[in-house]
C-alpha cells in the first residue's frame, strides 16, 4: 500500500465523527415521524424564511470550495476573502433561522413553555442542534483564519482547509436533508 | 512504514502533535509531572487513569450495592453507626431511608453500566492495548484521547456531587425513565440530583464519542507494516466493533437526553402528556409519548450491553489462547460472530419494552431477532472451549478469570434465550429473574473480563507482577461469591419477586425469601471485602510487586510484549516492528510461540 492511498487519521476520524453526528440527527428525525403519528400533531406552515437560509448555506459550500482551491494555488489574499465570506454566510444562515423561530412564535405557534406542541418543539430542537453545528464550523474557520495570518511558521498543509471544507458541505447536506424531511418527509 | 510517514511528516500533517511525534521513539521526552501525570498524551497513561477513576468508581457502586443489599437482606434492622456515617438522609435511625435506596440503586447502576463497565472497561484496554498491539507510536489523536478522560474526569465529578446535594441523588432507576426524570415535583431525586445526572451523562457521551472515534481512527489507519486486518488479535477486533457501536448508538441516547432537558427545563412536551401530580395538580403538557423515550433510550442501551461485553469477549479470546498455549479456535468465525453481534445489537431494543403495549406482532419480530443473538455467542462459547481442549493450560490467575468469564457468559447467556421470549418476559419482566440474568452475563462476567485483562497486561502496564496467592484468593471467592449472589435471585424472579422495591418481608409471597435475601446480602459484602482485598494488591504491587525481567514473560505472540519492559512515550525504541504472521501461531511446528514479528521461515507449514 502506497503512502498516498491510505486516507490521512484526522480526515478519516472526521468521517467517523460524522456518521455519529447523523445518528443523533437520525435518531431526532425518527423520533419526529413516530411522534407525529401520534395523536395531536400540529401541522403548520414552515416559515418562508429557511428558503433564504437553504441558499444561503448552499452559496456558502460554494465559497468554502473556491477557498480551498485558491489556498492549493497559493492565491492567499483571495483564499482569506473566501473564508471570511465563508465564515459570514454561516453567520447570517444562523440569523436566517432565528429569524425563522421569530416568525413562528409570531404567528402564536408557541416552541417551548405550556402551551407548546411537540411538532414546534421538534423543529425548535432539530434545527437549533444543527445550527450549533454550524457554529462549530464558523469557529473551525475562524481558527485557520486566525493561523493564516498569525503563524510565524507558514502553513502550507491544505489539509486543515480540507477538513474544515469537508465539514462544511457535511452541515450543508445535513440541513438541506432537513428541509427535505420538513416540507415532504416528516 | 506508514506510521511513520504519518508521524514524520508535519508538512502532512500540520497539527501540533503530529509534529511533535517528531521526537517520538528513542529521543528522551522532557515532561513535566503535569504533562506526564495529569494532562498526559500518552496513551498509556491515559489507560491507566481511566482504569484507576474507573477502581474509585467500582468501589463507590459497589459499596451502594452494600447499602441497599442491607436493607434487603435485614429489613427490621436498625445500624445506628450507619447514620453517623451518612447523615439522617441516608439511613434515619441507622435504617436506609426509601428515598435514600432509591438513590442508591439508581446511582449504583448508572455508575457501574457507564463510568465502570464503559469507561472503566474500554476506556483502559482500548487505550493500552489498540496502539501497542496493532504497533502504532499512539493514538490517531493523542490530544483528543486527553479530552476524552477529562471530558469522563468532569462526568464523574458531577455525579459524585450529585450525591450530596440537598435532595440526594436521582432517583428513578438508571434507564431514567420520563415522567419521573422529567418533572422536578416528581420525587426528590428529580429535581437538582437530575439535573447533576443529565449534565454528568451528556459530558459521559462526549467522552465516549472522542474516545471511539479515536480507537476506530488508530485502528484502520495506524497499524503497522504487515498488520493486515486478519492478522491482528482478537482483542483489537472487539475493541473496534465496541468503538462502532458507541460511536453510532451514543448520540442517539444523547438526543433522547436532550428532548428529556427540553421537557424538564423549557416546558415542552415531547414525553409528557396527562400527567397529576401529588400536590402540584394536572399538568397542561399534552401529547407527549413516555415510550418514545424508551425507544431512544433502548436504541443506545441495548448496544451498550455489547459495548460493556465486546472487550471483556475479546480479552478473553486472547488471554486463553496465550495461556493454553494453542492458536485460538476458528479465528475467522470469532471475527464473523463479533460482527454479527454487533449488527443484532442494533436490531433487538424493543425487547426491553415487551410490556409497554408493543405490537404483539412487531414483538414477535424482536424475539427472533434476539434469539438470534444465540447462534453468535453459542460461536464464541464453542470456540473459547475448544481452545482449552487439550491445551497445555497454565492457570495463572488472569487465566481463571478468563475461564471464569466463560463459565459466567453461558449461565448468564442461557437465561437470555427465556427473556428473549416475550411469552415468558410478561411474566418475568421487571423482576429479579431479569436482574439475574443481566448481572450475571453484563455485570459479572465484564468484570471478570476486566479483571482478567488487569492480571494479564498489568505486568505490561507497570512492569511489574501482581501478587498470585492474592489473585486466587480474589478468583475464587468473587467467582463462588457470584454465583451465590445471582443464582438465588433466578428462583425469587420465577415466583415474581419485583425489582426495586423497598421491603419484601411485608408481602406475604415473598415472606418465604426472607432468609435467601439475608444469605444473598452476607455474600455481597464478603464478595465486596474481595475486592478491597484485589485493590490492596494493585496498588502495593505497582510499587513493590515483583519486577518483571523479561520482555515476554507470558511468551505471547502480540506485538507489546517486543517494547521494552516499561516502555517510554512512542512505545518502541527506534523503528516500529515489521508483522509477519497472525498473532495466534502456539505449538506451531513443534515450537511453543512464534511472535508475530518472526518471519515465516522457509520450512514452515502453511495453517
Amino acid at each position: 500500500m502506497t503512502e498516498q492511498q491510505r486516507i490521512h487519521p484526522h480526515k478519516f476520524t472526521l468521517w467517523v465523527a460524522m456518521g455519529s453526528i447523523v445518528m443523533m440527527f437520525a435518531g431526532l428525525t425518527s423520533a419526529y415521524i413516530v411522534k407525529k403519528n401520534q395523536s395531536s400533531w400540529l401541522e403548520f406552515e414552515l416559515p418562508t424564511v429557511f428558503w433564504y437560509s437553504t441558499f444561503v448555506i448552499l452559496l456558502s459550500s460554494v465559497t468554502i470550495h473556491l477557498a480551498g482551491k485558491s489556498f492549493k494555488t497559493r492565491e492567499m489574499g483571495r483564499y482569506r476573502n473566501l473564508i471570511t465570506i465563508t465564515a459570514a454566510l454561516g453567520v447570517l444562515f444562523m440569523i436566517l433561522q432565528v429569524l425563522g423561530f421569530q416568525n413562528l412564535e409570531a404567528r402564536n405557534i408557541a416552541l417551548t413553555g405550556a402551551k407548546s406542541n411537540s411538532a414546534a418543539s421538534f423543529l425548535l430542537v432539530i434545527t437549533g442542534l444543527h445550527m450549533l453545528h454550524v457554529l462549530g464550523g464558523v469557529i473551525a474557520i475562524l481558527v485557520i483564519f486566525i493561523r493564516a495570518y498569525a503563524g510565524r511558521v507558514k502553513q502550507y498543509s491544505s489539509m486543515p482547509i480540507e477538513l474544515v471544507s469537508t465539514y462544511w458541505h457535511f452541515v450543508d447536506i445535513l440541513w438541506i436533508y432537513l428541509f427535505i424531511f420538513y416540507n415532504w418527509i416528516g | 512504514m506508514s506510521n511513520e510517514a504519518v508521524f514524520q511528516a508535519p508538512a502532512a500533517a500540520g497539527t501540533h502533535h503530529d509534529v511533535h511525534g517528531d521526537h517520538h521513539g528513542e529521543h528522551h521526552h522532557h515532561e513535566t509531572f503535569i504533562t506526564k501525570y495529569v494532562f498526559s498524551q500518552d496513551h498509556k497513561m491515559i489507560a491507566k487513569q481511566f482504569l484507576i477513576t474507573g477502581m474509585v468508581w467500582a468501589v463507590l457502586g459497589g459499596l451502594m450495592s452494600v447499602l441497599f443489599r442491607l436493607q434487603l437482606g435485614y429489613p427490621d434492622a436498625s445500624f445506628p453507626w450507619l447514620q453517623d456515617l451518612l447523615g439522617k438522609w441516608w439511613a434515619d435511625g441507622g435504617k436506609i431511608t426509601p428515598q435514600a435506596y432509591y438513590a442508591l440503586v439508581t446511582t449504583h447502576g448508572t455508575v457501574l453500566v457507564f463510568f465502570v463497565l464503559t469507561a472503566g472497561l474500554s476506556g483502559t484496554f482500548a487505550n493500552f492495548l489498540i496502539p501497542l498491539q496493532v504497533g502504532a507510536r499512539d493514538m490517531a489523536s493523542p490530544f483528543m484521547n486527553m479530552l476524552s478522560y477529562w471530558f469522563f474526569f468532569a462526568a464523574s465529578v458531577i455525579m459524585l456531587s450529585s450525591i450530596f446535594v440537598e435532595n440526594g441523588p436521582f432517583s428513578g432507576g438508571w434507564t431514567a425513565y420520563p415522567p419521573l426524570s422529567a418533572l422536578g415535583d416528581a420525587s426528590p431525586g428529580s429535581k437538582t440530583g437530575m439535573d447533576l445526572w443529565l449534565v454528568s451523562m451528556a459530558l459521559f457521551v462526549v467522552s465516549s464519542l472522542l474516545g471511539g472515534l479515536n480507537y476506530i481512527a488508530t485502528v484502520l489507519n495506524m497499524r503497522t507494516k504487515g498488520m493486515s486486518m486478519t492478522r491482528l488479535p482478537l482483542t483489537i477486533w472487539a475493541l473496534f466493533f465496541t468503538a462502532v457501536l458507541g460511536v453510532l448508538s451514543f448520540p442517539v441516547l444523547f438526543s433522547g437526553f436532550i428532548l428529556l432537558i427540553f421537557d424538564r427545563n423549557f416546558g415542552t412536551s415531547f414525553y409528557l402528556s396527562d400527567i397529576f401530580v401529588n400536590g402540584v395538580g394536572a399538568l397542561p403538557n399534552e401529547g407527549g409519548s413516555a415510550i418514545l423515550y424508551q425507544h431512544l433510550f433502548w436504541f443506545l442501551g441495548h448496544p451498550e450491553v455489547y459495548i460493556i461485553l465486546l472487550p471483556a469477549m475479546g480479552m478473553v479470546s486472547e488471554i486463553l489462547s496465550v495461556n493454553s498455549r494453542k492458536p485460538i479456535f476458528g479465528y475467522m468465525a470469532m471475527i464473523g460472530s463479533l460482527f454479527a453481534i454487533a449488527i443484532l445489537a442494533f436490531l433487538v431494543w424493543a425487547h426491553h419494552m415487551f410490556v409497554t403495549g408493543l405490537n404483539p406482532f412487531l414483538g414477535s419480530i424482536f424475539v427472533l431477532l434476539t434469539l438470534l443473538i444465540a447462534v453468535p455467542s453459542a460461536i464464541k462459547v464453542f470456540n473459547w472451549i475448544t481452545t482449552l481442549w487439550r491445551g497445555n493450560i497454565r492457570f495463572t490467575p488472569g487465566m481463571l478469570f478468563a475461564i471464569g468469564f466463560v463459565s459466567l457468559f453461558i449461565s448468564g447467556g442461557l437465561t437470555g434465550i427465556w427473556l428473549g421470549n416475550s411469552a415468558l418476559d410478561i411474566h418475568l419482566h421487571d423482576t429479579y429473574f431479569v436482574i439475574a440474568h443481566f448481572h450475571i452475563v453484563m455485570g459479572v462476567a465484564s468484570m471478570f473480563g476486566m479483571f482478567a485483562g488487569i492480571y494479564h497486561w498489568f505486568p505490561k502496564m507497570y512492569g511489574r507482577y501482581l501478587n498470585n496467592n492474592l489473585g486466587y484468593i480474589h478468583f475464587w471467592i468473587t467467582i463462588a461469591g457470584a454465583y451465590m449472589i445471582f443464582w438465588p435471585m433466578h428462583y425469587e424472579g420465577l415466583a415474581g419477586m419485583p425489582r426495586r422495591y423497598y421491603d419484601y418481608s411485608v408481602w406475604e409471597s415473598f415472606k418465604q425469601f426472607a432468609e435467601l435475601n439475608r444469605f444473598i446480602s452476607t455474600v455481597a459484602m464478603i464478595v465486596f471485602a474481595v475486592q478491597i482485598l484485589f485493590l490492596i494488591n494493585f496498588f502495593y504491587s505497582i510499587f513493590k510487586g515483583r519486577k518483571v525481567t523479561t520482555q515476554n514473560p507470558w511468551g505471547a505472540n502480540t506485538l507489546e510484549w517486543t517494547t521494552p519492559i516499561r516502555p517510554g512515550h512512542g512505545n518502541w525504541v527506534g523503528e516500529i516492528p515489521e508483522v509477519y504472521r497472525w498473532a495466534y501461531d502456539y505449538g506451531k511446528d513443534g515450537k511453543e510461540f512464534i511472535p508475530q514479528t518472526k518471519p515465516i521461515g522457509d520450512d514452515e507449514s502453511h495453517h
